[in-house]
């Protein structure tokens, strides 16, 4: 429970199925450069919820899994100009690993989240297939695509089924204190501004604590002619826009990055389209798709899904798209049905 | 006395946190109940009713012979925490100069040590205070020009229970420095020593009433003669306690304390006899049945400490599962939002995070039953054995 509005409510949900509840809140981060994530606030808000539903709350410290199991990994991945993907990493080792690890060791059924998912079990053989939530805004199937049965047999989405408008309403006629509280936005442990900065200056001062930060020449993938200079290689993503040099034309984006040369390619937008995809650590929710399998991927949290054919380590596009940042990971979906995932190369 | 029903399973329970609060002697509940609404006038008023409450006062005689200081020495505080600042805060204020203090003691310590840029002290491997770097750093500071103006040292450690060489650390300061005030945090201590003994060359010291069966909310920091002469009071207001500790007195709190010390101290002896047989039956069961270490030796520390090590499991969730069986316990130190955080004791004491995540404190006392240690060796043992499966058995 992390004292936003949809935990509450999953919680709310399955106290009034009557099931045996109890509340844990995750202590992954703590510091006073941080978001305010993990927050005494949050606890404090987590915990009213749990008094006025009448179950135990409980804060769990697993901020030595989340430095090696997300942190870490984040920082390394900017290092190796990659894009990382901080909430996928924290859902497979801390939601849906150490979290689900503690559960069974205390000996409880399953965990339960608020995460806008849902997770149904096949009619034949009973195995739980996760597909996108009710509310196709808020879906966040994306986040947890590299989930596989194993876990999602133990795991439950309450609020998956629901729209937020119908959670917010739950939250409101139960009276939850967390019923009105805003939605989390961004990378929780990060600031998204430094104290003064700008746009993303937060994700700059929690980098350039942890590693070094080294300026990068700008080239033009027509000409290979150098435009200018980032002051950071690091912090560029492909596809970005912004706050690179484009050379006197409008709209130049990213279009590759070498952190080991410290250089950043920039080319127009039909530059970044791409046929494919590459994909390393591919994981399954059941059973791996066919070679040459029709699907539709997804390679942002709010990415557009498009039309594909899964091969053995890659999908290939129907239709030229945009270019999947290396480091992110693309959800594989059969209809509303997460399949798979896999991390682009 | 059962815990509020609504919190704590049916059944059999045991209250083994006693290092964290101790429950209310009812001869103390007796005592502190005509304060509250009978003789309830502010004590420094010029009446009738504000004379009867200033005589209640007299409560810091009884006080003063447990810990033996004069009764003038005793500064009335709202709890430990605040003594402790007082002590640090107002010596400081009074002769800025270097602070010292051990690496183990009680954040109530260590915030306001660290707050004057003071400096922490190294202990062993068992957690007791290196008095070597004591001198050195004493000696360190005084080559540099500036004597060590406090020098501070609990009597018995919160979550370790071990008790600490208090006189020859007094030795060892005023040895390098005569001047240097020696203050010891004695929260934990008054249950099972004799404080007055251990303290006797202390200039200050911290006492707790709700750790020996007082209220919460009530607290004395011992202020002896020199010591007077520097400390300067942390919060102002009006001229109460010796103008150390403005704010009118909690009467009620006072009275009650001093009861509590009075029979803790009378008590002791047996106590102590008692409940350590009670602590070594419950911390030879957990070694004979699941391998518990013990990480400080028993002859170091307190009657009442049974801090266990259990390789193979994480202290958290052995809390939580004994909880559920109504057994008390804890893993030391809480932060604000209420995760349990790697101990700064543990890791002085030279462990890594991942043996200190194994660490139980259960603290037993004066009234823990020998039903409540068999309660609870049944309890821990399975909890035990079901973590170390990595999953419950199916219910």
């Amino acid at each position: 429970m992390s004292g936003g509005v949809d935990s509450s409510v999953a919680a709310g949900l399955l106290v009034e199925d009557g099931h045996e509840v109890v509340g844990a809140t995750m202590k992954l981060w703590g510091g006073a450069s941080d978001s305010g994530c993990c927050s005494a606030a949050d606890v404090r808000d987590a915990r009213r919820v749990c008094d006025q539903l009448g179950v135990e709350h409980h804060v769990f410290n697993f901020t030595t899994e989340f430095t090696a199991s997300v942190v870490e990994p984040y920082v390394a991945e900017h290092a190796a100009g990659r894009t990382p993907n901080p909430c996928v990493e924290c859902n497979r080792h801390l939601k849906f690993g150490a979290l689900l690890e503690r559960a069974a060791r205390l000996g409880f059924a399953a965990v339960a989240t608020g995460h806008h998912a849902r997770v149904e079990r096949s009619p034949g053989t009973g195995r739980p297939r996760l597909r996108r939530g009710a509310d196709v805004a808020k879906d966040q199937s994306y986040v947890l695509a590299a989930l596989t049965s194993a876990e999602l047999d133990r795991v439950l989405f309450p609020v998956g089924a629901l729209t937020k408008a119908e959670v917010r309403a739950f939250a409101e006629r139960r009276g939850l204190a967390t019923a009105a509280k805003p939605d989390s936005q961004d990378v929780c442990f990060v600031a998204s501004r430094a104290p003064g900065g700008g746009p993303s200056s937060g994700r700059r001062s929690f980098l350039e604590d942890r590693m070094e930060l080294h300026p990068g020449r700008v080239l033009d993938a027509a000409t290979g002619e150098s435009l200018g200079e980032v002051p950071a290689v690091e912090l560029v993503t492909v596809g970005q826009r912004r706050g690179l040099p484009a050379g006197g034309r409008r709209r130049r984006f990213a279009v590759a990055i070498d952190t080991a040369a410290r250089t950043v390619v920039v080319g127009d937008e039909h530059d970044l389209l791409a046929g494919e995809v590459v994909l390393t650590a591919r994981t399954w929710v059941g059973d791996p798709l066919p070679v040459g399998a029709r699907c539709t991927v997804q390679g942002s949290a709010h990415g557009r899904p498009v039309a594909a054919t899964s091969l053995a380590d890659r999908v290939r596009f129907d239709r030229p798209s945009r270019r999947v940042a290396p480091g992110q990971l693309v959800a594989c979906y059969l209809g509303d049905e997460v399949v798979g995932s896999g991390v682009a190369c | 006395m059962r815990p509020d029903p609504a919190t704590v399973p049916d059944g059999p329970s045991a209250y083994l946190d006693h290092a964290a609060s101790t429950p209310m002697r009812p001869e103390a509940v007796e005592a502190m109940l005509p304060f509250l609404a009978g003789t309830f006038a502010n004590p420094s008023g010029a009446h009738g009713p504000s004379r009867s409450a200033r005589r209640a006062l007299a409560a810091r005689e009884e006080l003063a012979s447990v810990v033996g200081c004069e009764p003038d020495e005793v500064v009335f505080t709202s709890g430990g925490t605040e003594a402790d600042n007082l002590a640090v805060l107002g010596a400081h204020a009074g002769r800025p100069g270097p602070v010292l203090a051990s690496a183990v003691e009680h954040r109530a310590v260590l915030a306001p040590v660290r707050a004057v840029g003071g400096t922490v002290v190294p202990v062993d491997a068992r957690g007791v205070v290196d008095l070597d770097a004591v001198r050195e750093l004493a000696t360190g500071a005084r080559r540099d020009g500036g004597a060590v103006t406090l020098a501070s040292l609990m009597a018995v450690n919160s979550e370790t229970g071990v008790v600490q060489p208090v006189e020859r650390f007094c030795e060892a300061v005023r040895a390098v420095d005569g001047d240097t005030l020696v203050h010891c945090d004695a929260a934990q201590a008054l249950a099972w020593l004799d404080v007055s003994a251990a303290t006797s060359r202390c200039d200050l010291v911290t006492l707790s009433a709700h750790k020996f069966g007082g209220p919460k909310g009530t607290g004395a920091l011992v202020v002896r003669g020199r010591a007077a002469r520097v400390l300067r009071p942390v919060a102002h207001g009006g001229g109460q306690e010796r103008e150390l500790r403005p704010g009118t007195q909690n009467v009620a709190g006072a009275v009650a304390m001093a009861v509590a010390a009075r029979l803790a101290a009378a008590e002791r002896d047996a106590t102590v006899r008692r409940v350590a047989a009670l602590r070594d039956r419950l911390a030879d069961g957990l070694a004979d049945a699941v391998g518990a270490l013990e990480p400080a030796p028993r002859a170091l520390r307190v009657a009442g400490s049974c801090h266990l090590r259990f390789p193979g499991v994480v202290g958290e969730e052995l809390v939580l599962l004994a909880d559920r069986e109504g057994v008390s316990t804890s893993t030391g130190s809480a932060c604000a939002s209420g995760a349990r955080e790697p101990s700064h004791v543990l890791v002085a004491m030279g462990w890594d995070e991942a043996s200190a995540a194994q660490a139980v404190r259960i603290s037993l006392g004066a009234t823990t039953t020998a039903a409540e240690v068999d309660h609870a060796l049944r309890v821990v043992v399975r909890a035990v054995r079901q973590l170390r499966l990595g999953a419950a058995p199916a219910r």
